[in-house]
């Protein structure tokens, strides 16, 4: 369950933002995640950014997928 | 897109083929518990690519699919009330009740609309102060803290109009009385990463402990889900089950602490009947004492009458994963997605449903 | 002229003559229409393509077009799907009483200018006038008359395995776009229907090539509904490549955030071309040339084991099945 995309937040008024995917955007709340700033990317579900995501986690996790051998 | 297309890449998804491949030496069960993991799996032709070894079963994560059909005629019933407005999300519209659906309910004349958030369902409320806006709240962990947040508004704003039906459940507890039941015998479970980026993924290690059952954290991306494989592989060729997380750009062990307190701030657990399964305790939520003004139960007096059972449906069973889409005589046959006569076929990442469209049969 | 449409406007009496008169007439413009007969009268010779069509889309205004430029490039379309080229257009209104008489004439004009440009004419009417609450706004039904040249045969039966299939650009734009101004489901792109008509697009396609098999615009039910479509008329089977299936990055994010497959997202401006693979590289480059094939591509080709079925090769080279569209496609959260 649980779709949720990654949006970049392009900027914020009170509790709300202006979140950006793939050339579409979308008002969304930050009711759970007050620590969002612009600039960064952030799950949305049903409209509200429900964890800000960590880019060096991500690269690292990319990182490590490129560095696996070519297993035979 | 970023953080979607990386995760999608052919080669890096080719590399983790290979080694789970070379890796899965003895066979293993897996189930991946959510109903988003079932439908990416299809989509994405997981199981086509995974070695004989490995085995693919669906676990009962799918929160329209579980919602009891008491539950469901309840929603309907007040989407009937006049001056009600029933604000639902999509995945709910078309499944059947005991004698109807919203989309039915709707064609005979009942307000019923279909929205993306409860933002919008607030918004609705605004525009129509004269009549009463209940949002039909399904979900589980990761909808339940935005839900939370739209009755905090609406307190905020002093909406008098807006009230929430919650069906919302809790996921921990469904896992912990399949394990039970014994039903099933699991090697590895694929967590919920969606879930998971709420309640953390400290919550999952019970399964491992207690149940010596391998657990990976997984998103919805191939690469993701590939990942999660391996991290099970691994784990059950070692013999040393634990919580792995492959979803590490959103999860971590204590989730989102925000989240969790205004989950905890607006709802508290209560028993809920699981469809397929029956009651677990502490496995639901409801509205907490200071909130029951926005409790539709409460201020609504709907009776929906007693509750009718589909002949021949093994819904249940398939959410338990004791059976298969395919073990079900109605499957493909009298149940479709066009008549479905149970909740796995009609929502979109039912079993029955992602069997249905997605197409058992694979090709090589 | 006042200002909203009543429902005297459809009674046939003075002010439903007015509309007529100072509405449609100006701005369909033609001898046959101006006649204002009970019905038109032409001659004719040669074979007929006759076919008929609803508009009941909400918003009736859309980013990239409105119900009128719809109703008009639907009705031209299918049509041209047929290899006919399209002569005569009826076009009759249901209108809900109160809607305003500049959103009509809006309509109009959007109709006048598709069907300039589509190179037909507008040649009978009907106008009714229902109560507030019976119709949503406007509703259009349009017949379609066109006329097939002798040796064209393009239908959904005479797929051929060995068969290239061509698609005439991206997929999902119409969809998307209507949707994205629903209420409930708002957010902001800049993406816009795909609306046009495909008549000279076809014309230039039959030029190049007699070996055009099928034709289809893929409307509801999006692609995967009209390849199935066809592979069941043509007892075949239809392999197609992810990859090579153009969708703009607006529909797919759109897609991902509610739950949608491109593949099932409707499309008013797109042709599937299921054509000889000898000549489907000199189709591609004719469909480049027009400014309505821009992104064409060769998607896929026709097989002839397991009839009836549509088979997709994934991004990561798994094959998967798919199905015609089921029932509507709804946002989901899951």
């Amino acid at each position: 369950m649980c779709l949720a995309i990654p949006a970049l937040i392009k900027s914020i008024s009170g509790k709300e933002a202006e979140a950006e995917i793939g050339g579409i955007s979308r008002r969304v709340s930050l009711w759970l995640t007050p620590e969002a700033k612009v600039g960064d990317y952030v799950l949305i579900h049903t409209g509200y950014a429900i964890n800000v995501l960590d880019q060096e986690e991500a690269l690292e996790t990319l990182q490590l997928l490129e560095e696996l051998s070519e297993v035979y | 897109m970023r953080f979607i297309d990386e995760f999608r890449r052919s080669d890096l998804a080719q590399k983790l083929i290979a080694r789970i491949k070379q890796k899965a030496l003895s066979p293993a069960r897996f189930m991946e518990f959510c109903g988003g993991h079932t439908v990416a799996i299809f989509k994405f032709g997981i199981r086509q690519l995974l070695p004989p070894t490995i085995d693919m079963l669906s676990g009962p994560g799918c929160p329209v699919c579980v919602t009891d059909n008491s539950d469901l005629d309840k929603a309907i019933a007040l989407a009937q009330l006049p001056d009600v407005i029933a604000a639902t999300f999509g995945d709910m519209v078309k499944v059947p009740g005991s004698h109807s659906s919203l989309q039915k309910a709707k064609a005979e004349g009942a307000d019923v609309r279909i929205v993306y958030s409860t933002m919008d369902a607030l918004q609705i409320a605004r525009e129509n102060p004269s009549q009463s806006v209940v949002f039909i709240g399904i979900g589980f962990e990761t909808t339940a803290p935005t839900i939370a947040a739209s009755v905090l508004q609406a307190e905020q704003e002093k909406l008098d109009n807006y009230y929430v039906l919650s069906l919302h459940k809790l996921t921990p507890p469904v896992i912990k009385a399949l394990l039970d039941s014994g039903e099933v015998k699991l090697d590895g479970i694929v967590c919920p990463g969606h879930v998971s980026t709420i309640i953390g993924s400290s919550p999952w290690e019970f399964v491992a402990r207690d149940y010596g059952i391998a657990c990976a954290v997984s998103g919805f991306e191939p690469i993701d889900i590939l990942l999660s494989i391996e991290m099970l592989v691994s784990q059950v060729e070692d013999k040393a089950p634990k919580v792995d997380i492959a979803y590490r750009r959103s999860v971590r062990p204590d989730g989102n602490r925000r989240a969790l307190e205004l989950m905890d701030t607006v709802f508290e657990p209560c028993p809920a009947r699981w469809r397929g399964i029956g009651p677990i305790p502490d496995s639901g939520l409801k509205l907490r004492r200071e909130f029951e003004r926005f409790d539709a139960e409460l201020a609504f007096n709907v009776d929906p009458g007693p509750t009718y059972e589909p002949k021949g449906c093994i819904c249940g069973h398939i959410l338990r994963a004791v059976k298969t889409p395919m073990d079900c005589e109605l499957f493909a046959t009298l149940c479709t997605p066009e008549h479905p006569v149970g909740p796995c076929m009609v929502s979109s990442e039912g079993s029955c449903s992602a069997h249905y469209l997605y197409g058992a049969a694979y090709e090589p | 002229m006042s200002r909203k449409i009543l429902l005297a406007h459809g009674s046939g009496g003075k002010l439903a003559h007015d509309l007529v008169e100072k509405g449609f007439l100006p701005a369909f413009r033609n001898p046959l229409l101006a006649k204002l007969d009970d019905s038109a009268v032409f001659e004719f010779k040669g074979r007929l393509a006759f076919t008929t069509d609803s508009y009941v889309v909400n918003p009736i205004f859309f980013r990239g077009g409105d119900i009128g430029k719809l109703a008009v490039c639907g009705t031209v379309n299918d049509l041209a799907m047929v290899g006919a080229m399209p002569l005569y257009l009826s076009l009759s209104f249901i209108i809900e009483e109160g809607l305003p008489q500049s959103d009509l004439e809006k309509v109009v004009d959007s109709a006048r200018r598709a069907a300039d440009e589509a190179g037909i004419q507008i040649i009978t009417g009907d106008t009714k006038v229902v109560d507030r609450g019976s119709a949503d706004k406007l509703f259009i039904n349009t017949a379609g008359i066109g006329m097939v040249a002798e040796g064209v045969d393009i239908s959904g039966w005479n797929a051929k395995p060995g068969d290239q299939v061509l698609l005439s650009g991206t997929i999902g734009d119409h969809g998307i776009a209507v949707l994205s101004q629903r209420e409930g489901l708002t957010f902001s792109t800049e993406l816009e229907s795909d609306c046009a008509p495909l008549n000279n697009l076809v014309t230039e396609m039959l030029r190049a090539s007699s070996q055009v098999h099928c034709l289809r615009d893929p409307t509801r039910g999006g692609l995967a509904t009209s390849l199935n479509e066809l592979a069941r008329q043509s007892k075949v089977s239809i392999r197609i490549v992810e990859d090579k299936v153009p969708v703009r990055e607006e529909v797919f994010a759109a897609c991902e955030m509610l739950g949608f497959d491109p593949l099932y997202v409707a499309n008013e401006g797109k042709l599937v071309a299921i054509v000889a693979a000898a000549d489907a590289e000199q189709l591609l480059a004719v469909m480049h040339r027009n400014r309505y094939g821009r992104d064409a591509a060769i998607i896929g080709e026709v097989r002839e084991e397991h009839p009836g079925r549509v088979v997709l090769k994934t991004k990561l080279g798994a094959s998967r099945i798919i199905d015609m569209l089921v029932g509507d496609l709804l946002p989901r959260i899951c």
